[in-house]
């Protein structure tokens, strides 16, 4: 049986298509500062570092830990590197978890983080290699496919895409720290948006972003105190009450690339572990990973909160949006912030800022049970957890 | 709490590619398949029998953003299977396995890693991108000339002589030629490799590991289950890792402080006086890629002069980046396997010049 484990700290960086005022340690260490400062720790507090981003590309610094581990106070110190692609920051998230609930450490900080432009993400992704179908100028190319195929699997009408990308930009203008705050955003700026990969027009897709974001997990004794302590901010901590990893193939004959098995198994476990059967009812939000508007029907699908072909009714009715049945991506999503090795533990990160109440102009009002979700690769990798906001 | 106190894990089989300059044409699963088929099969487990699945490589070596992701491919993970991937020698994904065991719910997993390392142009000069990319890398400082500044640093301070370097790289070699996967081996004495020039001084050609593709697969099994799997499973009794700051002029080259440090968490030093050597270790496999670390790891871990180093032949006589932490971690659990060890230590290091080690501690039962 693991031991139990809460996130008693979460910080973010403000997150800019360049961040140029600050190097990646500058970058990592204000997202890492902030989590500390919300737990009330310092950094002799911290037993462990795990670190997660996306490829090494992105920033052109190979196994770039080696040159943060000070920046973040590992020094001496156990730290872990995690890379499971556009799932980075939710398994970074885990990983460090495990720590905890292994019974290894009792106080472990977790950051992921990617600084784009430093180089061009989209190209990063699409060198060449022998024997590999190419990924078609980067990920919007690979997944506008797929797309489609949900469109005519469900029979959705083609307007729910930019329903989403409106709701999502519309809840960043909420939120201090979101990349994109597109005052006024409607449907007409959506539609009117130039088509990058039909169906996925412009306004559709995940902005590229410098970000960061941390994360303190604790063990309950320690996760007990910081709730009590003076120094901390007092906020209820964010139990786990489930956690799970899934990875499939890319591709092979017979692959459900829509609806990706991997997903369904991995929900299916975090669901049991939390003692979850009826997700629209019992999850009060959701942060999800969105990278591309139409992800949100297809992944209220995959994810159980509505029956196969109809996660974009519950779009279409404003059911997902702020004050709506299931607030989805509360803080924008990654459609208005994507810094693409921490957008996993952002969602994470809001997942526990909901629970903790920390949420400002953003916050789901009673929120006690909330979801955290990140997926990568070609739909084939996926991480989750739900927290709660009493000890498991 | 430290690695000490935990659920019991052990390493129950290993599996290595032969160590070699150039892999060819192989891709990511064409160097894993063979040895996770191996590692599973000489368990007499399929992957649907693994708990969790760990792997460890870096997109740099084979210039490919998401390489671990083709390399999933030759495990076979369908249905789909739990699985992580450190950027990270293979030695790290274990201990992020080992970690994942601990939870209890899970008693099998199977660890992985690949380096092909022939592709790039200059493995030296491509490694300067490890270091602060503000400061250090665009200066390009290569692998090779950073290790030398450390092995200068060690020589000034008197702890070693260019002999002993040698000796070292002699012992290697005779030593890899007992190992059919050693890329480097042969009988030649610590005299004829000192005739030898420089090749960045003080460190001559035989101071430094070669180029070498490569791969390797553990399986880790907990409690009964490991007895199931294997006759004499080799547990880890202690397993830590620690990292020292990265700016080469801050650090005490010619000393390891994060390898004490992880040795201490790995119990390597027992629970008596501080000043105890490393208690009753038959067999020590370091991860030492230039000689003058060995000997640097040797006085950080305190090994005495009758512990049997490197039977391997050690990072010197192949050192697959990404693998040979790992294959250190391998071939020390087979000397417990064979019984030649009741206690046997494994090291593991990444980054400029040891800066962030990995020590584990196992035993037979």
């Amino acid at each position: 049986m693991a031991n139990a484990c809460a996130v008693v700290g979460v910080g973010q960086t403000r997150h800019a298509a360049k961040r140029d005022d600050v190097s990646i340690a500058g970058l990592v260490r204000e997202a890492a500062e902030r989590a500390l400062a919300d737990a009330g720790m310092d950094w002799k507090d911290i037993d462990a570092v795990v670190i997660g981003k996306a490829p090494d590309f992105f920033e052109g610094v190979m196994m770039p830990e080696l040159y943060l581990a000070p920046a973040l106070g590992a020094v001496g110190k156990p730290m872990i590197r995690v890379h499971t692609a556009g799932s980075v920051g939710g398994s970074t998230a885990l990983v460090a978890a495990n720590l905890v609930r292994g019974g290894v450490h009792s106080r472990v900080l977790t950051v992921a983080f990617e600084k784009q432009s430093d180089s061009d993400a989209m190209w990063a992704l699409s060198s060449p290699q022998p024997f590999s179908p190419p990924l078609l100028a980067g990920a919007g190319g690979y997944f506008a496919p797929l797309i489609r195929a949900y469109m005519r699997r469900a029979n959705a009408p083609s307007h729910i895409g930019m329903l989403v990308a409106v709701k999502d930009r519309q809840n960043a203008l909420l939120n201090p720290y979101a990349h994109l705050h597109l005052a006024g955003i409607n449907l007409e700026m959506v539609e009117s948006s130039p088509m990058l990969w039909d169906p996925i027009r412009y306004l559709e897709t995940c902005p590229s972003s410098d970000g960061a974001c941390a994360m303190v997990l604790a063990d309950a004794p320690t996760a007990r105190a910081v709730a009590g302590s003076d120094a901390a901010s007092g906020r209820s901590p964010a139990w786990i009450h489930g956690a799970a990893m899934r990875s499939e193939p890319t591709m092979f004959s017979g692959r459900d690339q829509v609806d990706p098995r991997a997903s369904r198994d991995c929900v299916a476990d975090v669901y049991r572990q939390a003692g979850i059967t009826d997700p629209i009812r019992e999850i009060d939000c959701a942060e999800v990973y969105v990278p591309f508007s139409w992800f949100e029907p297809m992944w209220l699908e995959s994810l159980g909160f509505s029956a196969d072909g109809e996660g974009w009714k519950l779009t279409e009715a404003g059911d997902t949006k702020l004050g709506g049945r299931i607030p989805w991506n509360m803080s924008g999503g990654v459609l208005s912030s994507n810094p693409i090795g921490a957008s996993g533990m952002l969602r994470f990160g809001e997942a526990a800022m909901q629970i903790r109440g920390a949420a400002g102009e953003h916050q789901v009002d009673g929120t006690r049970c909330a979801l955290g979700h990140a997926y990568g690769g070609g739909s084939q990798f996926f991480s989750m957890w739900i927290l709660r906001d009493t000890e498991p | 709490m430290s690695g000490r106190t935990a659920r019991d894990v052990a390493v129950v089989s290993f599996a290595q590619s032969p160590m070699i300059r150039r892999a060819e044409d192989a891709n990511e699963v064409e160097l894993v398949m063979p040895v996770v088929s191996a590692a599973l099969a000489t368990a007499g487990l399929t992957i649907r029998d693994i708990g969790f699945t760990c792997s460890g490589s870096t997109d740099y070596l084979m210039g490919v953003p998401f390489s671990f992701v083709g390399a999933l491919d030759a495990v076979g993970a369908w249905p789909p299977i739990e699985e992580s991937h450190v950027e990270m020698d293979g030695a790290w994904a274990l201990y992020e396995a080992w970690v994942r065991l601990q939870l209890g719910d899970i008693d099998t997993a199977l660890v992985y890693c690949f380096g092909k390392s022939s592709p790039s142009a200059s493995l030296p000069e491509l490694l300067s991108l490890q270091l602060d990319p503000y400061v250090m890398a665009p200066l390009w400082p290569d692998a090779v000339s950073i290790a030398a500044l450390q092995a200068r640093a060690g020589l000034d301070a008197g702890a070693y002589t260019e002999a002993d370097m040698a000796a070292v790289a002699a012992r290697s070699r005779r030593d890899a030629l007992a190992n059919p996967n050693a890329q480097v081996r042969g009988d030649v004495s610590a005299e004829e490799l000192l005739a030898e020039p420089y090749l960045v001084a003080p460190l001559r050609r035989h101071d430094c590991p070669p180029i070498t593709d490569g791969s390797a697969a553990v399986v880790l099994a907990t409690g009964d289950a490991a007895r199931r799997l294997t006759e004499r499973p080799a547990w880890i009794r202690g397993i830590d890792h620690r990292i020292d700051t990265h700016s080469l002029g801050a650090r005490d080259l010619a000393r390891s402080p994060s390898t004490m440090a992880a040795a201490a968490g790995a119990g390597v030093f027992g629970d008596g006086a501080a000043d105890d050597g490393a208690q009753s270790i038959d067999v020590a496999e370091l991860h030492a890629p230039f000689t003058h670390q060995q000997l640097i790891l040797r006085s950080a871990l305190r090994l005495g002069t009758d512990v049997t180093v490197n039977p391997s032949g050690g990072a010197l006589a192949a050192n697959a980046l990404m693998v040979a932490g790992l294959v250190r971690i391998g071939e020390a659990a087979r000397r417990i396997w064979s019984g030649e060890a009741k206690r046997a230590l494994a090291h593991a290091t990444s980054g400029p010049c040891l800066q962030q080690n990995l020590v584990c501690v196992m035993e037979g039962e």
